[in-house]
């Protein structure tokens, strides 16, 4: 435990609700989850406006990071890992339906640059300026024992002080995200039994 | 062209998401990029697309979009002049 991360912070997004620690901060109400990511954005302030630009990927992985980052923004020494099962898929087929006839061949630049996962972390990194690792991976489901043993690998390299860590996955009705701080100032240990139980709950 | 102007500004919103403002707040000299509405580099391509799609102009020159770009006033008088469709 001495030599490991401790979770400091996690975030719960899914159709239902908006969670932060366990805690529900925000209920969809069965909003689309491109609705329900706005309604988050404006209630909590974050003064973004490349947010709308953003696809709903991108916005979730913003607002997760925003929430899960609050106190501790401004640490340089953030490196971000994520993951999902869809990559940008549905970005990819907007993109796609966009140039698939000839007729109507309008690839919008706007879309294009979203279809990439790990652009949603770019977005992180410049709202927060971190030049650190990065690094975005695509899996069948949460592999809590890769992201583990990856994050920890990280502990005391390139002077990486925390690490932000999760599953932001987007794939047509499913919006859920499962994102934590690693860090050494957190109260649970970093465990695979505790990212599995955590992630469970989403 | 006034009807032009608001067809514009409605259609800068909605291709450029640009959610926190209304066709009022945008003033028909207003700079689009610089300190005007804030427009990015993508934004100016994303204004090509619509360009083209909208009013049948296809645009090559990036010197000659950046004059045209300048605002909603400067935009409209260019499709007046130039539209196919």
């Amino acid at each position: 435990m001495e030599n490991t991360f401790t979770i400091e912070k996690y975030c719960h997004v899914s159709s239902q609700n908006l969670s932060v620690n366990g805690t529900v901060l925000y209920e969809s109400g069965g909003a689309p989850s491109k609705d329900f990511l706005k309604e988050i954005y404006r209630n909590e302030k974050l003064a973004y406006p490349k947010f709308f630009k953003m696809d709903v990927l991108s916005q979730l992985t913003f607002i997760t990071a925003e929430l899960v980052l609050s106190e501790n923004r401004n640490k340089p020494q953030t490196a971000l890992v994520l993951s999902n099962k869809s990559s940008s898929v549905d970005t990819d087929r907007r993109h796609q339906e966009s140039i698939a006839t000839d007729d109507a061949f309008f690839p919008s630049p706007a879309v294009f640059v979203y279809t990439l996962p790990n652009i949603g972390m770019g977005e992180v990194a410049i709202r927060h300026q971190l030049q650190t690792e990065n690094a975005f991976f695509v899996f069948e489901q949460f592999d809590a024992e890769f992201l583990h043993q990856y994050c920890e690998s990280l502990r005391g390299q390139h002077s990486v002080s925390q690490v932000l860590c999760g599953w932001t996955e987007v794939h047509h009705d499913v919006c859920e995200a499962f994102v934590y701080l690693l860090s050494e100032n957190g109260k649970i240990p970093h465990t695979l039994e505790n990212l599995e139980k955590l992630y469970a709950q989403l | 062209m006034t009807d032009l102007k608001e067809e514009l500004k409605v259609s800068i919103i909605d291709a450029l998401n640009l959610e926190e403002f209304t066709p009022a707040d945008i003033a028909d000299d207003d700079a689009l990029f610089g300190d005007g509405l804030g427009l990015d580099s993508i934004d100016a391509l994303e204004l090509i697309v619509l360009l083209d799609k909208d009013y049948g102009i296809k645009l090559t020159d990036p010197e000659k979009s950046k004059a045209i770009f300048e605002s909603v006033n400067v935009l409209a008088a260019y499709i007046e002049e130039n539209r196919t469709k």
